[in-house]
């Protein structure tokens, strides 16, 4: 096994084992923080494919601020241990079925498109932050200015949401 | 070098874990944090074609992704917290003004 795969094996076990125990654990503290470990997980998994600047960002970007939100909203709101009702327990049951059609729908489109993928040409090294911030600001530069205006929005919104209502 | 199929089957089972999530999870905070988890299953999908395919666009996509995930998760959570207050739960099933 050459080292590449290695570690691949090493951060794609993290990162499942850190999936399934988001959903074994009751307290969403502690679900927030196995989703931590998914996120550095991948971040390193995206530095393995030679992606410096989209691991970076998710380390900032996902496993800083969109964590560190949540946490906060978790420790804000006091959230306790999750209760099952005997009915929401049977969620489970529709939930392993969708993931079957779903898991089968996936495992056979690889099957047909393998050999597409596979007849490739595997770039390993390319500059990948200079040809992004090219790409970024010129070839998207329109969508690039759009989501500045989605944040903008989405911060009006989020002030709204949560302000107090005056009464 | 790790071959594409490795990483998109990675992604299928993370995307299924989080889908499994969003169902079972009753707590409206971990059924947000699974939806961020398929969001990163994509990404990571997006990630590995762009290196097959040796174009950028892929991970040109995935900074907008991460882009509108953090604007999803402030306006998710400014939600969130409407629902705490006026219901005093974060059960998914107290949310139940719109059944008959």
């Amino acid at each position: 096994m050459t080292a590449p795969l290695a570690v691949f094996f090493v951060l794609a076990a993290l990162a499942v084992i850190g999936a399934v125990n988001l959903i074994l654990q009751k307290h969403p503290i502690h679900s927030a923080l196995s989703l931590i470990v998914v996120m550095v997980a991948l971040a390193g998994l995206y530095l393995l494919m030679g992606a410096e600047f989209v691991a970076a960002v998710q380390i900032i970007v996902y496993g800083g601020a969109i964590m560190v939100l949540f946490v906060l909203v978790i420790m804000l709101l006091n959230a306790g241990i999750e209760e099952h009702t005997s009915i929401s327990k049977l969620a489970g049951v529709p939930g392993l079925l969708l993931v079957a059609a779903l898991g089968g729908f996936i495992a056979a489109t690889i099957a047909r498109s393998t050999d597409v993928v596979q007849a490739a040409q595997q770039t390993g090294e390319m500059s990948s932050t200079k040809g992004i911030s090219n790409m970024l600001f010129r070839d998207f530069v329109y969508p690039f200015e759009l989501t500045s205006f989605l944040i903008l929005v989405a911060i009006m919104g989020a002030v709204l949401l949560a302000q107090r209502e005056k009464s | 070098m790790v071959p594409t199929n490795y990483y998109i089957i990675l992604s299928a089972i993370l995307f299924g874990l989080g889908v499994f999530a969003f169902v079972f999870k009753r707590n409206i905070i971990t059924i947000f944090m699974s939806i961020e988890l398929m969001l990163n299953a994509v990404n990571l999908a997006f990630v590995a074609f762009s290196r097959a395919l040796g174009k950028l666009d892929g991970q040109v996509f995935v900074l907008f992704v991460i882009v509108v995930a953090a604007a999803e998760a402030a306006v998710g959570l400014g939600i969130i917290i409407l629902i705490a207050r006026n219901r005093q739960s974060l059960n998914v099933e107290r949310v139940d003004l719109l059944k008959l």
